[in-house]
């Protein structure tokens, strides 16, 4: 950080000066001229939050993609599937038990169990065949949609969250000062939502301690830098694969539940998600998981401050990053070394 | 894969009738005499219709067949050339319609649709193989959004109605016998583009890029320039058949651009054959049968009629699996088999 400061100072001061602001607008009252201009602060802070948790949705979905993506060079396009998966496997499970929490973990097994299989008779076969393994997982995609729509058909369906996360809470962030007693009125947010934005964080620092300080995460990472010395030295790679793609859609699986907590699962979900993981990934860099991070946080603030300040070109918004991301660093915005 | 023919001995005179395979006067005269054997409905909605999926999905071959570019954007590239002639021309919606007439909007749409598509190839090819399906995916993907979300110029989810072909030279073009004879023009123009395009010295050097993109930058060819001039050559036949589409329907919406319909391109080349033209109009009126009759075939089997999608899914899958150059690539190894000695295995002449 040092090094960058003094190799770019005048980027460095930048950000420093954006986040200051940030951390300004985020703390402190806004004056009412801001108000006026911008509008009221609550509804900022609300885009603010709803942006980062829908970032760690995000997270969760990509990081899979993309660890898929970074050791077994296979672009699964049924991704967004699995995730939708995932989120009817929970619901059925949550409605049937009355447990939330055993959701998160049929659906993990159930998911994964199906990527293992995925990976055993479909990849394993076509091993280096680009084209050939992302029209097959097309096929599968649109079967598995078409299978979902006859189990459950058009519906919406929502997860319902268990008492002790339901409801708001009130969290010391100011959002203006009452006209008529002069007291600060605090901003509420619903408690699921932060509860699954810590869950987001904890799984992406599980996931970088597995990969940085195990010997399994090791292996991935050989594996990501160069897969057939790896395998050269004795390490029985197809083992780590099949590992690798059942967390990854594992990870897809527990998504779903979450994404069918707060928001809801109906049929057109798996292809947004599976346009998010794509965006997400492209523009924080194929293959890296702190670039997952990076592009789902990004992404997540675009599509929700441009859904409030701008409804009819949010998604224009989103586009315009990837595109600018394209532009001018194609690898994406962390890229894996090489 | 490669189509380089070799030279001819001789000087052929393009005029020389006698040299065209027996074959294409055969299929030639049947898509002639067509309107006199069939009725309206064939007319329109499968052969008109399989001629303008054929010719998006004909741009998407000789992307990806000569380029090595499998791009999804194709059926945004029409769709966007759908939008406009709406947009341009005549619609229900006229606070959104100009309202000019069709032959500025048409030619206007094309443009833009052309411009439209050259852009996303500049895009998609700063990236090589199969981050250009993620990249050309995720714009189809942005592009139906937009047009879903944006009220003030696409008119949001339901669209724009009432687009009708034009009349002109006393015909009405809306009629099913006139409508199939000029998607009938168009397709067999393009098709023959794409054949000319594919060897003439910019085709063979988009081949060579495709084939080594390395090789053909050291020799002095401009790969990325290749390849958007291959985008915009593709993003034409897509333009027109897009006006094609919009005239075709009567309508556009954002279902006409959603991902299923970009997929259910990809699925129509691939499943036609990527090696040569005619594969994608081979796959596209298989797509166009499918669609009109699976719902018959499946209830007579029992099954609810509505699991098309999982009818053309499981097709798809079979075929990839099986043959990755689609139809084609199975009749080219059914020919091959035929020719050779079934007692010693070894090909034999004719």
């Amino acid at each position: 950080m040092v090094r960058f400061a003094e190799r770019r100072p005048f980027w460095a001061a930048v950000i420093v000066l954006a986040v200051a602001v940030l951390l300004w607008a985020i703390f402190a009252p806004w004056p009412e001229a801001l108000e006026d201009v911008v509008g009221r602060k609550k509804i900022f802070l609300n885009a603010l939050f709803n942006g980062i948790t829908l970032g760690a949705l995000y997270f969760l979905v990509a990081s899979g993609f993309t660890l898929i993506f970074g050791l077994m060079k296979n672009v699964n396009l049924a991704h967004g599937s699995l995730y939708m998966l995932g989120g009817y496997i929970g619901y059925e499970v949550a409605d049937a038990t009355g447990w939330w929490l055993l959701s998160f973990l049929v659906s993990f097994v159930v998911v994964g169990a199906i990527g293992v299989l995925l990976q055993l008779f479909v990849f394993a076969r076509m091993e280096g065949q680009d084209l050939k393994q992302t029209l097959v997982t097309i096929g599968i995609s649109i079967v598995i949609a078409d299978i979902m729509l006859w189990i459950w058909g058009g519906d919406f369906y929502q997860i319902l969250t268990p008492d002790w996360i339901t409801g708001p809470i009130e969290l010391p962030l100011i959002t203006g000062i009452s006209r008529r007693s002069g007291e600060y009125i605090y901003l509420t947010y619903p408690v699921v939502r932060l509860v699954i934005l810590l869950a987001a964080i904890a799984i992406g620092i599980g996931m970088w301690l597995v990969l940085n300080r195990t010997r399994i995460g090791m292996l991935v990472r050989a594996g990501v830098d160069d897969r057939d010395m790896l395998s050269a030295t004795g390490v029985r790679i197809q083992r780590v694969f099949i590992l690798v793609f059942a967390f990854g859609a594992g990870l897809a699986g527990i998504a779903g539940v979450i994404g069918g907590t707060f928001q809801s699962m109906a049929p057109g979900e798996d292809i947004r998600f599976l346009l998010a993981s794509l965006v997400v990934v492209i523009v924080g860099g194929m293959g890296s998981i702190p670039g997952a991070a990076l592009g789902a946080l990004l992404i997540g603030l675009a599509e929700q401050f441009g859904s409030v300040y701008a409804p009819t070109y949010a998604v224009v918004l989103t586009f315009l990053i990837m595109v600018l991301v394209l532009a001018f660093r194609p690898q994406g915005l962390i890229a894996v070394r090489r | 894969m490669a189509v380089i023919e070799e030279a001819a001995p001789r000087a052929v005179r393009w005029w020389d009738v006698s040299r065209i395979p027996v074959q294409y006067y055969v299929l030639g005269v049947i898509l002639l005499i067509l309107p006199a054997i069939s009725g309206d409905f064939v007319l329109r909605q499968i052969f008109s219709w399989a001629m303008i999926l054929g010719m998006i999905s004909l741009s998407l071959m000789f992307l990806a067949g000569y380029g090595n570019m499998v791009s999804l954007v194709q059926m945004t590239v029409a769709g966007v050339a759908a939008y406009m002639v709406a947009i341009f021309g005549t619609s229900a919606i006229d606070t959104i319609s100009f309202g000019w007439p069709w032959w500025v909007a048409a030619p206007l749409a094309v443009l833009v649709a052309v411009v439209f598509g050259t852009l996303s190839g500049a895009l998609a090819v700063r990236t090589e193989g199969i981050y250009t399906i993620m990249i050309t995916l995720a714009i189809a993907a942005a592009m139906f959004y937009l047009v879903r979300q944006n009220y003030t110029l696409f008119n949001g989810f339901s669209g724009l109605n009432q687009v009708r072909a034009p009349v002109f030279l006393g015909v009405d073009w809306r009629a099913p016998v006139p409508f199939y004879y000029l998607t009938l023009v168009w397709a067999v123009l393009a098709y023959f583009a794409v054949v000319y395009v594919s060897r003439s010295p910019f085709g063979l050097a988009l081949q060579g890029v495709r084939d080594n993109a390395r090789r053909m930058a050291a020799l002095g060819f401009n790969v990325t320039a290749h390849r958007i001039t291959a985008y915009a050559f593709s993003s034409l036949i897509a333009g027109i058949a897009g006006v094609l589409l919009v005239w075709l329907n009567g309508q556009v919406s954002p279902g006409t651009i959603a991902v299923g319909p970009a997929i259910d391109i990809l699925i129509i080349a691939v499943v036609g054959g990527l090696a040569h033209p005619i594969g994608p109009f081979l796959g596209a009126i298989l797509y166009v049968l499918l669609r009109t009759f699976a719902l018959d075939v499946l209830v007579a089997f029992g099954l609810g009629g509505e699991r098309f999608q999982l009818l053309i899914g499981l097709g798809f899958l079979v075929i990839v699996f099986f043959s990755s150059d689609g139809i084609l690539g199975l009749w080219r190894r059914y020919r091959e088999r035929a020719r050779r000695d079934p007692v010693t295995g070894e090909a034999r002449d004719g």
